[in-house]
């Protein structure tokens, strides 16, 4: 059922910002502990669940710390003992708490946590950038990463229930700012619904029990530390269909889904696509669609929706039917290039009838991204496929290079 | 789609008011979306926030850049910077001021209200800040009708329960009553 079909009989739909979906999520969860620290633009999540609590009598226990690395070591002692466990971070609060972030990748525990990107310092900077969400992708977390506020819900849920079944946590990233306090209308779900969808009592083989002693993460040797890898490497790996199937049984229960792993826009007849995650990918779509209306290019999106798992074999699939791609990264990795290009690009490099791959990098700090922005690269790509310019290690979105030459003159 | 651009300071409530009528909007059938422009939000600061509307949903997330509707909070704002820039040609322009600006010159309307003394009127005062945000949507709906006056009051009076909420609602309802246009003198149309 989409939101307008529900609009005529059933009431539960609010107005929210994306932040208000997380805590409306995180409460229909029936999460038990949330480890709490502020942080720009995260707070307000926390500020909407603690509302909830004092006004509806929730059974959720919030624990107010002292920094990051305790709200991840507050989530990390709930889930170990079989409860289910949420935080929330972004920018220097995740640099913060990072240790304990690795940590709970390692241990496999449940945990979900929603980062609202942000870019990082120096210099300080509150504006909206993907790197700080894209780092857990390398700590033994799955990064899933929505579009829009609706999603945004959605996706927690369905993070609870890949979680629970792989034992490995799940980062939910939105974007700071252009979706976490922007308000949007949501419908939510039956709360029967989710609690079918995502029910408590599943085996918990990793509950601490003082009845059955053991402990979690002890000192090992070097003959099965690669083995504890290994399987963390191989359950990421092997989860791409679980994110496809998890969100066809949401599907099932509310009428929604996202396409599992990528949401595919106007990619049937499509010669070039942009690769492109959150907000930005409604402005992305506009942009295939005015190209295609105003200059008969063939335009399509690949909105990937799961960096961890990266959605290799789907990807695959449809690059093999396009001629140019270009990944738009909100981040960087320096001196390289777009850290989802990169791995784009690692993931189709054996492919037989490869297309073309462009990386761009624009966006960060919160430099305002537009539609033309996105139409320009889409006709860039077209110029590529025709061979009238070349493909660039990087091409920058919004730079203004005068103001670097300006900048480092005067210093 | 419509696209609504408001121009505040930090304190009058210029955020609030573009959800509000984002909320107002979904009560008749329609969708919306609000968010604010960032930086370190501080009392007294110039900041914008933004609105858009249309009969399906959207989800375009760019900033405002060509707005059917420019609604200014403050009149000081039009000395700091150009409101009407950008402005789609036809455009309206809504001003909470208590004296005809002289020297706008746009194609488009110009509408104004004196937001403040109704607020000053009816006490809806924060910290000595005159909190103009509901009344300045009375003007918007009465200016552009882009959402009816009794949903912005019933909006308000959900969103505000009791005293606070009807002092709100007779801002809005006030703003409507008094707002009016004014004539453009020297309008060049472009």
């Amino acid at each position: 059922m989409s939101i307008i079909e529900e609009k005529k009989g059933v009431s539960n739909v609010k107005v929210v910002t994306a932040n208000e979906a997380v805590a409306l999520a995180v409460k229909c969860a029936k999460v038990d502990v949330v480890g709490a620290y502020p942080i720009s633009p995260q707070t307000s999540i926390m500020e909407y669940l603690t509302k909830y609590i004092e006004t509806e009598n929730l059974s959720m226990e919030i624990v107010r710390v002292e920094s990051e690395h305790s709200a991840m070591a507050v989530a990390m002692g709930a889930a170990s003992v079989g409860a289910r466990a949420f935080t929330a971070t972004a920018s220097q609060g995740l640099l913060y708490m990072a240790e304990m972030v690795y940590w709970v990748g390692g241990s496999r525990l449940p945990v979900v946590m929603a980062i609202t990107s942000r870019a990082m310092g120096a210099p300080w900077i509150l504006g909206n950038e993907h790197t700080d969400v894209l780092l857990p992708r390398e700590w033994g977390w799955m990064v899933l990463f929505p579009e829009h506020n609706q999603e945004v819900f959605d996706t927690i849920i369905q993070a609870y229930r890949i979680a629970d079944k792989t034992l490995i946590p799940v980062v939910v990233g939105l974007d700071g700012f252009i979706l976490s306090h922007t308000t949007m209308p949501i419908s939510i779900p039956d709360q029967s619904v989710i609690d079918s969808f995502i029910p408590k009592d599943v085996p918990k083989p990793y509950a601490l029990n003082t009845s059955n002693p053991f402990t979690h993460g002890n000192a090992v040797h070097s003959n099965v530390y690669l083995e504890f890898r290994y399987d963390i490497f191989r359950t990421i790996e092997e989860s791409e269909d679980l994110v496809d199937q998890v969100d066809k049984e949401w599907e099932k229960l509310t009428g929604r889904s996202y396409g599992g792993v990528i949401e595919e826009y106007l990619l049937d007849d499509a010669e070039v696509a942009i690769v492109v995650i959150g907000a930005s990918s409604g402005d992305a779509k506009q942009a295939a669609k005015n190209v295609r209306e105003k200059y008969g290019i063939k335009a399509g999106v690949i909105r990937l929706r799961s960096i961890r798992p990266f959605p290799v074999k789907r990807l695959s699939q449809i690059a093999s039917k396009l001629k140019a791609i270009g990944v738009f990264d909100r981040n960087m990795s320096p001196g390289l290039g777009g850290m989802i290009a990169t791995e784009v690009k690692f993931a189709l490099y054996d492919l037989k009838d490869k297309p073309i791959v462009q990386s761009y990098i624009g966006g960060l700090g919160g430099k305002d991204v537009r539609i033309v922005d996105f139409e320009k690269i889409f006709t860039e790509l077209k110029e590529i496929v025709d061979g009238r310019i070349g493909v660039q290690r990087v091409r920058w979105v919004g730079l203004d290079l005068a103001a670097v030459d300006s900048y480092f003159e005067e210093v | 789609m419509i696209e609504i651009k408001f121009l505040g300071r930090g304190g009058q409530g210029a955020v609030t008011a573009a959800n509000l009528i984002v909320q107002a909007s979904f009560k008749e059938g329609k969708f919306g979306l609000a968010y604010p422009s960032f930086g370190a939000e501080r009392r007294g600061a110039i900041l914008n926030a933004y609105a858009r509307i249309d009969q399906i949903p959207i989800n375009v997330h760019q900033q405002i850049y060509e707005p059917d509707v420019v609604v200014v909070l403050d009149k000081k704002i039009l000395q700091m910077t150009n409101i009407v820039e950008g402005l789609k040609p036809g455009g309206s322009v809504i001003i909470n001021t208590n004296r005809i600006p002289e020297d706008l010159n746009f194609d488009g309307k110009l509408f104004i209200v004196d937001a403040t003394r109704i607020c000053l009127d009816l006490n809806l005062v924060i910290s000595g800040w005159p909190v103009v945000n509901t009344a300045i949507l009375g003007a918007l709906s009465k200016a552009t009708n882009i959402v009816n006056i009794n949903t912005l009051v019933k909006t308000i009076e959900e969103n505000w329960k009791g005293e606070i909420g009807k002092k709100n609602s007779q801002a809005c309802l006030r703003a409507y009553e008094e707002t009016y246009e004014v004539v453009l003198k020297n309008l060049v149309r472009g």
